[in-house]
């Protein structure tokens, strides 16, 4: 790393409508230094960074490459220019060869008639060489997610890119194959790239980047030499705002129940998860807390036999349930409300109240299996109006709804069964302010009522303020639990960027 | 006492909302109003169009496609699509055929037959859902597989029934007072299958199945279960298709059938169906087989010769089709 500064980016602010993505943000890239950025997901990373690629403008600000300042119009400008994006998706041809791959921008921008695949292939070995031993003729199908990623950062190579944007690029690797990729950025890096990486694993930071920078609610707030600080400043740094009190009031700890919901004993999955013991007691709210990809959301899953084939004891209210699939695990109580709302969540061209009496149509029906109009408006209607749904009507497709409403409709199919236990995956994700506190005081007022709600989140504010107690995963395995006044953004942030030693979650003594 | 109160809201509700607006929004409005315009500009236009004689050539035209239609439209609206649908209808007719010629009581070969069929469809279903093919490539496959079969077992030519009994030709040429049993036959099989389709939970399962897979099985819906019944009963239908077919020629023909495909998944579309699913009623579609039916009979009396009556019929397919994909898109 030398002292000489690549990118410099001065006071740059970015605005969506109302929300204020980047407020006069300083950044400065050096060369040859690997540049980690730090903060949690909303604090203007990505807004950042698809700015320095062309993909968004900026309002103000300026951006200076080389000393001199430059407008960056568009990717392929970006490209011009030097710089390249490896983005968390890998966006590769799975059908067509490495090196057509790697020379799809070359290819796309030849006059040439015909494909010269001798010299592609030729070409793409040359890149190789000095990056790894993958076979440029073979098709990106056949190799592993790592060697994917790595004919992603092929490609950027090509492009004489002097400036390298990595995007959380070990979120589908393995250990080794992470080691691997370090030790590509390092050589990279003493050739005199700059890598910008973007990651949420301290440990990754701290072993191999040189400086960090981090952000929080669009705001720089510091950039630091990575060897003069602990992981646990960065962290510091990343949280430690007001939650004010737009979150519903907790379970008081007298009131605390005895009473079990839901007890799950050494659940596992192959690949997936171990060893997951856990469980909810009445009035209680619980929250799954971890990166994305630690398994959150597939523990649910299994739970309620959604997916995979788990092996464990699941008990409801004291029962042991032995469920085949997920018909079995809504008969018996619970359900599972999916984080990919548009995906998964909702029918959208179907009308507001068939969307609600998916889980069971059979409940407004008759006794030969007639749906009654009316008993399904009439069902729509009583959880649209406990839910403060706003529609012009029943029957309008959910796609008309906004997000906010649309999850309340996906929330009022989960009720219409009347769960004994909901798991709730993201459940204000992509969901405005307004909706979202009426949607975290739902969650309260059904947990009162004794329903039992678990909630899956990587807003950490969000399950500060709604969870009584929170779980902490990391890699499959519950490493921690934190409640009252141990549950604190930076303990959660420790055990799920697995910067410290687990804490085994409190046993729980077999039924 | 909420619950009542709630019911009397929604009721008022639904009462607010005008039966004229409501007509509107639906699809079959406009169809029915583009048959009526038809008939009576050809009424005008050929005295001979609006007599009982070609008003019922024209339903005994459709009415056994028709009840291919109806599987169709149910297969579409799942997600799925059927190209065989015309080689199984022959292959029907052939196995009835061929029993009967051996021996066999013609009501037990032709229940035997449709048995036949039923397992075609659950053989295209276990490729689609167990193997997961598509369905399209499946049904490829198992539309020349089963003409080839048809050829097989008839040598390629037609097998003469002329023995049939006259109480199992009744189904396909006896008429109940003025009406043939034909038609009082699709009339039932679209009756009780719009039916079903809007009201039965078992249907609406189809259709959150064809609407999104995902959140059906995120519904607990066994989506798979749904698609593999849906495939079957396509088939299966074919089969009925057939022996009305058998019973109405007093034949069983191995080319029978050719191109019925494009036809009945013309009909389907023209009446909403999706061919990504989710969307589509019977009614519809009857409406769409309607109309591909009087256009034909109209380019007929009018001496239009039988090479533009395709161009003709391909082109208000895709016209249909558009002017759909517009209004659609405005309803969103």
């Amino acid at each position: 790393m030398t002292d000489d500064v690549i990118l410099e980016i001065s006071d740059l602010s970015k605005s969506f409508g109302p929300v204020r993505a980047l407020r006069g943000v300083n950044f400065e890239l050096r060369r040859g230094e690997i540049h980690a950025l730090a903060g949690e997901n909303g604090a203007g990373k990505s807004t950042l960074m698809n700015i320095i690629d062309g993909i968004l403008q900026p309002d103000s600000g300026e951006i200076r490459l080389d000393g001199k300042p430059v407008r960056i119009a568009s990717p392929a400008a970006a490209q011009t220019m030097g710089i390249g994006f490896v983005h968390q998706e890998i966006a590769l041809c799975p059908d067509v060869s490495v090196a057509e791959n790697i020379f799809m921008a070359t290819t796309n921008a030849s006059r040439a008639l015909l494909m010269d695949y001798h010299s592609l292939t030729q070409r793409a070995h040359d890149v190789f060489a000095k990056l790894s031993d993958i076979d440029p003729s073979v098709l990106v199908r056949d190799l592993s997610i790592s060697n994917q990623q790595l004919v992603e950062i092929a490609k950027a190579l090509t492009l004489d890119c002097r400036v390298l944007i990595l995007d959380e690029p070990t979120a589908a690797l393995t250990e080794t194959e992470a080691q691997v990729l370090f030790g590509i950025m390092r050589q990279l890096a003493d050739r005199g790239i700059s890598i910008i990486y973007i990651s949420h694993r301290m440990v990754e930071i701290f072993d191999n980047c040189d400086r960090v920078s981090v952000f929080r609610d669009g705001r720089h707030v510091t950039t630091e030499i990575v060897a003069d600080i602990t992981p646990g400043d960065v962290v510091n740094a990343m949280v430690g705002r007001d939650l004010g009190d737009i979150y519903p009031e907790k379970q008081p700890l007298s009131e605390q129940s005895e009473q079990e919901v839901l007890r799950v004993v050494d659940l596992n999955e192959t690949h997936r998860f171990h060893d997951v013991s856990f469980c909810l007691k009445q009035g209680e709210i619980l929250g799954f807390a971890g990166l994305i990809g630690a398994g959150r959301s597939e523990i649910a899953k299994g739970v309620c036999a959604l997916e995979g084939t788990v092996t464990g004891e699941v008990w409801l209210n004291g029962e042991r349930l032995r469920l085949r699939d997920y018909q079995d695990s809504i008969n018996a109580g619970m359900v599972y409300l999916s984080e990919d709302r548009k995906g998964d969540g909702v029918f959208l061209d179907m009308s507001i109240a068939a969307n609600i009496a998916a889980l069971k149509p059979e409940q407004v029906a008759n006794r030969i299996g007639l749906i009654q109009a009316d008993q399904e408006e009439t069902q729509a209607a009583i959880l649209g109006r406990k839910l403060n749904l706003k529609c012009a009507s029943l029957g309008d497709p959910v796609s008309a709804l906004s997000g906010g409403n649309q999850q309340k409709v996906a929330l009022a199919k989960m009720l219409s069964v009347n769960p004994r236990l909901i798991f709730l995956d993201e459940p204000t994700r992509g969901v405005d302010v307004g909706a979202k506190v009426e949607i975290h005081r739902i969650l309260r007022s059904l947990a009162n009522e004794g329903v039992g709600i678990i909630v899956i989140s990587s807003e950490l504010p969000e399950l500060l303020g709604v969870c009584d107690r929170v779980l902490v995963i990391h890699e499959g395995r519950i490493r921690g639990e934190v409640s009252g006044a141990d549950m604190t953004e930076n303990k959660i942030m420790h055990l799920a960027s697995g910067t410290v030693p687990g804490v085994a979650a409190t046993p729980h003594p077999a039924v | 006492m909420d619950n009542t109160l709630n019911m009397a809201e929604t009721k008022q509700a639904e009462h607010a909302a005008p039966l004229f607006k409501r007509l509107i929004r639906m699809r079959e409005t406009g169809l029915i109003l583009i048959i009526l315009a038809l008939f009576v500009t050809m009424s005008f236009a050929s005295p001979y169009f609006l007599t009982w004689v070609n008003v019922r050539a024209m339903t005994m035209a459709f009415a056994v496609e028709g009840i291919v239609v109806v599987g169709m439209t149910v297969l579409l609206i799942s997600g799925g699509i059927d190209l065989s649908v015309g080689s199984v209808t022959a292959l029907s007719m052939v196995i009835a055929g061929w029993l009967f010629l051996n021996g066999i009581d013609p009501w037990v070969a032709s229940g035997l037959s449709i048995l036949a069929c039923t397992a075609i469809g659950a053989f295209m279903g276990f490729f689609t859902t167990r193997i997961g093919l598509h369905h399209f490539i499946v049904s490829l496959a198992v539309m020349v597989i089963a003409r080839g079969a048809c050829l097989l077992g008839t040598g390629g030519r037609p097998l003469g029934l002329y023995t049939l009994p006259p109480e199992f030709k009744f189904i396909g040429q006896g008429s109940i007072g003025p009406i043939p049993v034909v038609i009082i036959i699709f009339v039932v099989v679209v009756i009780a299958f719009d039916f079903m389709l809007r009201r039965t939970t078992m249907f609406r399962k189809v259709f959150y199945t064809g609407s999104n897979e995902k959140a059906a099985a995120y519904s607990g819906i066994r989506t798979k279960k749904v698609v593999f019944l849906t495939t079957t009963l396509c088939s299966a239908l074919c089969g009925v298709a057939g022996i009305i077919y058998m019973a109405r020629f007093g034949s069983a023909q191995p080319t029978f059938g050719l191109g019925m495909e494009l036809n009945v998944i013309a009909a389907a579309v023209i009446g909403g169906a999706s061919l990504n699913g989710g969307s589509g009623s019977i009614f519809g579609a009857i409406l769409g087989a309607v109309l591909l039916s009087v256009v034909s009979s109209s380019l007929a009396l009018l001496d239009v010769s039988v090479y533009w009556q395709d161009i003709i019929r391909g082109s208000i397919l895709l016209t249909a089709v558009t002017i759909d994909h517009y209004l659609n898109k405005k309803r969103r």
